[in-house]
């Protein structure tokens, strides 16, 4: 059984005449790590707002637990947020920072000592009890952050993009001690994020949002192989982009014709995560495929085979792998991302700048897509399976 | 330091040794050293024009708190445009000179002033009303005075204020009146502070404001010791009396910075 804790129907926000959230559909279930993913402005702030009851929504229903709770001031939700940059209170210890919420909620004496002793144990403070806020390190002040917000045990922590105030090393450390507090507690955690990276390591599903809208909710290995729209697949990882017109179509493959002079062929991967879109004859489409999809090769693969002909333009070593930026030999202006991980074996044979190559991909690897709006699907994906407890 | 010294600590000096000497007949000094002086400031009498001017600055300083700290409050969460107006709204009392400044609200208020006047016309009173010396026009004088001392400072230290605190402080379950006392007022505690100095010193020598708005019925700290210099011509007495109004100054400001120190000490850090 698939228990949906946390529900959003239609949710919508305007402030003025823009409109920030537009129409957010979202369930999300109990202990899930489920993360908000987008560029700076497109709305997913004002969702994390609009759940922790910073906001009202213009229209639409916020349920936890089958209860509506759009309307309720933040304390009355059983959600509590950890804030982009902390807002710890400076004014007060670390001990206090975290008393204040149980204080606030007439918890005395014993029970608020152990239970502040427990939140300090819980992200290893215990030490810090004592001392100010301004004196902490940034992981530091993250780590209290957290400890005061899951102090009056939420059903929901939302995080707002938590991990953006400190530096890359630190950051990539709070991460996976992010998610090792998340999977010990089990508790339900809405983070918010402009860093893909971040959200594809530490999230169970992901919701990309871009101008208002989400765009595609799933797991990070959906959402990167199986993006649903152009914004996605654009916005998660990079990706090479060939203009199309579906020559024909069978249940199976479709068959796209383009500048090149041989049809490229498209199949839906044997896993049934992604079905064929709906096309038509004469459709103007788009062929997504990612970099590290592509085989480079000296000689020309099987006629049959998708493949293009082109040269080496520049070839930049990354460490666990290379990337080749390549120019089709047919039409010069259509260039190509292509990474290849680094191995003994692939070392060899590294190509040069100039070198004339061929890259292939299988018709299984790549996406279809339309070339103005996101095609029909055939069937709807359905939400994973996930027990409680 | 030169200049401390020579226009300020000398003119001091010169004060607190005439308070010890003996006024001569036609105002001069004679050099004869006595305490009579602080001796007579501590008369009953004194003491109650004294219990006046104290009880004048603190319902000064207390009023402008708390008309200031909502107006300092709009100014920082105000947008910048409309910020700049309000600020410029509130310093250009202040290219007006004290004492003009003065007379025209002591002209507002009067039997014949716009204000009694618009009133009749408008049917809110039938008869003028004389506003004008009274207890209530000198607080509203002193008020609309000092107020700009007391919210700028405030603003200073509202504008550094983060007020994602104050939801953080919600979403612990703070209720308003929690969130006010617990988060806002302790970390703007350096404006409050401030202004309360910048306005209670000068309202305790404040004489000009009662004596104008007031009908000079009442007599201050401010107004016995400019009558001591100007009309008694006693500069001993005189002398005393401001030597023991500036101590009680320096005494309480002291004080106050003191308990302020303190908890600055408890905010810096720890040695690890």
């Amino acid at each position: 059984m698939v228990f949906r804790m946390l529900r959003l129907l239609g949710l919508r926000k305007s402030f003025g005449t823009t409109e920030a959230v537009k129409g957010a559909d979202l369930e999300i279930q109990e202990g899930e790590f489920f993360s908000i993913l987008g560029p700076s402005g497109c709305g997913k702030t004002t969702l994390l707002r609009l759940l922790g009851g910073f906001e009202k929504p213009t229209s639409g229903q916020i349920l936890l637990n089958g209860r509506r709770i759009d309307q309720l001031p933040p304390h009355q939700r059983q959600c509590n947020t950890v804030f982009q940059r902390y807002a710890l209170f400076p004014h007060l210890s670390v001990w206090k920072n975290l008393a204040f919420g149980l204080q606030m909620k007439a918890i005395k004496g014993q029970e608020l000592r152990t239970r502040v002793d427990e939140a300090l144990d819980l992200v290893q403070m215990q030490s810090f009890a004592d001392r100010n806020i301004t004196t902490l390190s940034g992981g530091q002040q993250q780590r209290v952050a957290l400890a005061r917000a899951l102090i009056n045990r939420p059903k929901v922590l939302l995080l707002d993009e938590p991990l953006s105030a400190l530096d890359l090393k630190l950051r990539q450390q709070m991460k996976i001690e992010l998610l090792s507090l998340q999977r010990k507690l089990k508790q339900t955690f809405i983070f918010v994020t402009h860093d893909q990276e971040e959200a594809l390591t530490v999230s169970d599903r992901i919701a990309v949002m871009n101008e208002g809208v989400v765009e595609q909710v799933g797991t990070a290995q959906e959402i990167y192989e199986y993006p649903r729209t152009n914004f996605v697949s654009q916005f998660i990882g990079s990706i090479n982009c060939l203009e199309g017109v579906v020559d024909s179509f069978t249940e199976e493959s479709v068959a796209i014709s383009s500048e090149f002079k041989r049809n490229f062929l498209v199949r839906a991967p044997r896993d049934g995560l992604r079905p064929l879109p709906q096309v038509a004859d004469g459709l103007k489409v788009r062929l997504m495929i990612r970099p590290e999809k592509f085989k480079i090769l000296k000689s020309a693969p099987a006629a049959d085979q998708n493949h293009i002909e082109v040269s080496v333009k520049e070839v930049m070593y990354k460490g666990p792998s290379t990337q080749f930026l390549l120019q089709a030999k047919e039409s010069p202006n259509i260039s190509f991302s292509v990474t290849q991980s680094n191995s003994a074996l692939t070392a060899k044979k590294t190509f040069g700048i100039g070198d004339r190559v061929f890259i292939a991909w299988s018709p299984e690897d790549c996406i279809l897509m339309g070339a103005d709006q996101a095609l029909p699907a055939l069937e709807s994906q359905p939400l994973p399976e996930r027990r409680v407890g | 330091m030169v200049w401390a010294g020579l226009f300020l600590l000398a003119p001091m000096i010169i004060v607190f040794i005439y308070s010890l000497l003996v006024k001569g007949v036609y105002g001069g000094i004679i050099f004869e050293w006595t305490i009579k002086n602080y001796e007579r400031a501590f008369d009953w009498l004194y003491l109650q024009i004294f219990y006046e001017s104290l009880k004048l600055a603190t319902l000064t300083t207390l009023s402008c708190l708390l008309i200031g700290y909502p107006v300092a409050y709009v100014l920082a969460t105000a947008t910048d445009g409309m910020r700049n107006i309000l600020l410029v709204l509130l310093i250009i009392p202040f290219w007006t000179n004290f004492v003009v400044r003065t007379y025209a609200l002591k002209l507002l208020f009067s039997e014949q002033g716009p204000i009694s006047r618009i009133g009749i016309s408008l049917g809110f009173w039938s008869e003028p009303i004389m506003w004008s010396n009274s207890n209530g026009m000198v607080w509203f004088g002193m008020l609309t005075n000092y107020l700009p001392y007391m919210v700028l400072p405030l603003y200073v230290s509202l504008e550094k204020f983060d007020f994602s605190l104050l939801e953080a402080g919600r979403d612990l379950g703070a209720s308003a009146w929690n969130n006010f006392w617990r988060v806002l007022i302790p970390l703007t505690k350096h404006g409050i502070i401030t202004g309360s100095i910048l306005v209670f010193t000068p309202a305790l020598g404040e004489f000009l404001i009662p004596d104008m708005l007031g009908g000079a019925k009442v007599m201050l700290m401010g107004n016995l010791i400019t009558e001591q210099f100007m009309k008694m011509r006693d500069w001993p007495f005189g002398s005393a009396l401001s030597i023991v109004l500036m101590s009680v100054v320096v005494f309480g400001l002291v004080t106050i910075l003191r308990m302020w120190m303190k908890e600055e000490t408890k905010l810096r850090p720890e040695k690890i």
